[in-house]
């Protein structure tokens, strides 16, 4: 199994912040609450439940998790 | 008070909630709950003559596709209502607001309910509660409605606003006007709020003489996309919205959590014990008992899961109705404190998502906290009654409950 890699669609974040709330380490807020991935998305060793938790949690199905 | 103003007569029973629902029922504003699914189970879209015409989408898709659709919906009437005056221009922006004028005046509102914006709030919210348990805890028994869930939203919004807090009562009485008594009487809803508006303009002019740190010269000092200032009928209307939408939703929220908790001796003594659970059951109670259901109007025909949709009319946009969906939500009907995947719709889907739901999870969290912390033993009185609001934002408005183990 390769890594995952999450992507928040800016154009459907709404800015719930759901994902910054189950999963702290792999999403920032902006300004205005809106979220995005932290650095290129990637997601470390030991959080792929959180990344999974993140999307499956989101309001507006705005994020993305891939597997490389 | 005009020709207009009139008070609406009481509407008679409904007989075929499938044909001729009426959200303002007795056995409506009881419990919606069973209604919801008899409906559901008919169709994803259903249809009433009462209010001038009104459709309610019972599933969670349908809900989605018609709060993603701005074309064809629009929010510049948000409440159902028997008649449809006049449009005001900035009635309560940007709720009230369609694009492109939507995105500008919600970026207003944004920054100041970031979570991290809400976290330097929650110390005076946690003692904001703790006054209020003060002031009942040795009774050993209270209204966990009328004397606790009731004022910790208004005393948390007007403090963010900065305006006194010992106004809270009088900021209760212009929603009860608005949203509940509005619903039928033109001109409760008209008192209430050119009062509500005249109390803003007051606090205005004050701060144009002596600026201070709060939401009211945050808004003041905001630039519209030009550069310029925002009219003060624009500022006027976004106060007005963060004092309506900032008190009887969450009001709702601590109050539909404690009637949970207080019949659920499980969930309690789980909460108790588990503290950590309380971010999923906080998720988990905002989707069971989600109390807002917001309005559109239909600008143009179009259809919504295979169900024709007539321009003129207006929809029951119900987000308690889609959080509810056995087909999105397994075991919909059952309260799962820890339920992991929770896509709930409680603040809504889309570009109306509410801007004060931070606020509401902390209000909520915080309120469940300290009262488990202090009155980690309660449960229904049972010489009392649960009454619960009419109207569009659903919550216990009377909930006694006894303090302590049964005996």
């Amino acid at each position: 199994m390769g890594k995952l890699k999450i992507h928040v669609d800016q154009d459907k974040c709404q800015g719930h912040a759901r994902c910054k709330s189950l999963a702290p380490e792999l999403f920032e807020l902006d300004e205005f609450g809106n979220a995005h991935e932290v650095g290129d998305g990637t997601v470390p060793e030991g959080l792929e439940d959180k990344a999974w938790l993140a999307q499956t949690n989101c309001p507006e199905i705005a994020i993305e998790v891939t597997e490389e | 008070m005009s020709d207009t103003d009139r008070v609406l007569p009481e509407h008679p029973p409904v007989t075929d909630w499938v044909h001729d629902f009426d959200h303002t029922d007795p056995r409506w504003t009881e419990n919606p709950f069973p209604i919801w699914d008899e409906l559901r189970a008919v169709s994803p879209v259903v249809h009433t003559d009462r209010f001038l015409g009104c459709y309610l989408p019972t599933t969670y898709e349908a809900v989605k596709q018609i709060a993603y659709d701005t074309e064809h919906f629009s929010s510049r009437r948000v409440v159902v209502r028997d008649e449809r005056p006049e449009v005001q221009r900035n009635a309560a922006p940007p709720i009230t607001s369609d694009p492109p004028e939507h995105k500008p005046a919600k970026q207003l509102l944004l920054p100041p309910f970031t979570p991290d914006a809400m976290k330097k709030l929650e110390p005076r919210v946690r003692a904001i509660c703790n006054e209020l348990i003060d002031e009942f805890i040795a009774a050993g028994r209270c209204d966990a409605a009328a004397r606790y869930a009731k004022y910790i939203p208004v005393r948390a919004i007007a403090h963010m606003l900065g305006i006194p807090e010992s106004d809270s009562d009088l900021f209760i009485h212009w929603i009860h006007q608005i949203l509940e008594l509005g619903i039928k009487d033109e001109r409760q809803l008209k008192q209430a709020v050119e009062e509500m508006t005249a109390y803003f303009a007051g606090h205005i002019e004050a701060r144009k003489a002596k600026p201070t740190d709060d939401l009211i010269s945050t808004l003041m000092q905001a630039k519209d996309k030009t550069g310029q200032p925002l009219d003060d009928s624009h500022v006027l209307g976004s106060l007005r919205l963060l004092l309506i939408a900032g008190i009887d939703t969450t009001w709702s929220a601590i109050g539909s959590s404690l009637w949970h908790l207080a019949r659920t001796p499980a969930d309690r003594e789980r909460l108790v014990r588990e503290p950590g659970l309380m971010p999923t059951a906080v998720e988990e109670l905002l989707r069971a008992y989600s109390p807002v259901t917001m309005a559109r109007e239909v600008m143009k025909e179009t259809s919504i899961a295979g169900c024709p949709i007539k321009a003129g009319k207006m929809v029951l946009l119900s987000f308690p109705a889609a959080n509810r969906d056995p087909a999105v939500f397994p075991d919909a009907d059952k309260v799962v404190i820890d339920r992991k995947e929770n896509r709930h719709a409680a603040f809504g889907l889309g570009i109306h998502r509410c801007v004060g739901s931070n606020l509401a999870r902390m209000e909520m969290t915080v309120a469940l906290e300290e009262w488990l912390k202090r009155i980690p033993e309660f449960r229904l009185d049972p010489a009392g009654k649960v009454t619960w609001s009419e109207g569009t934002v659903r919550g216990p408005r009377q909930l006694p409950v006894l303090f302590g183990k049964q005996a």
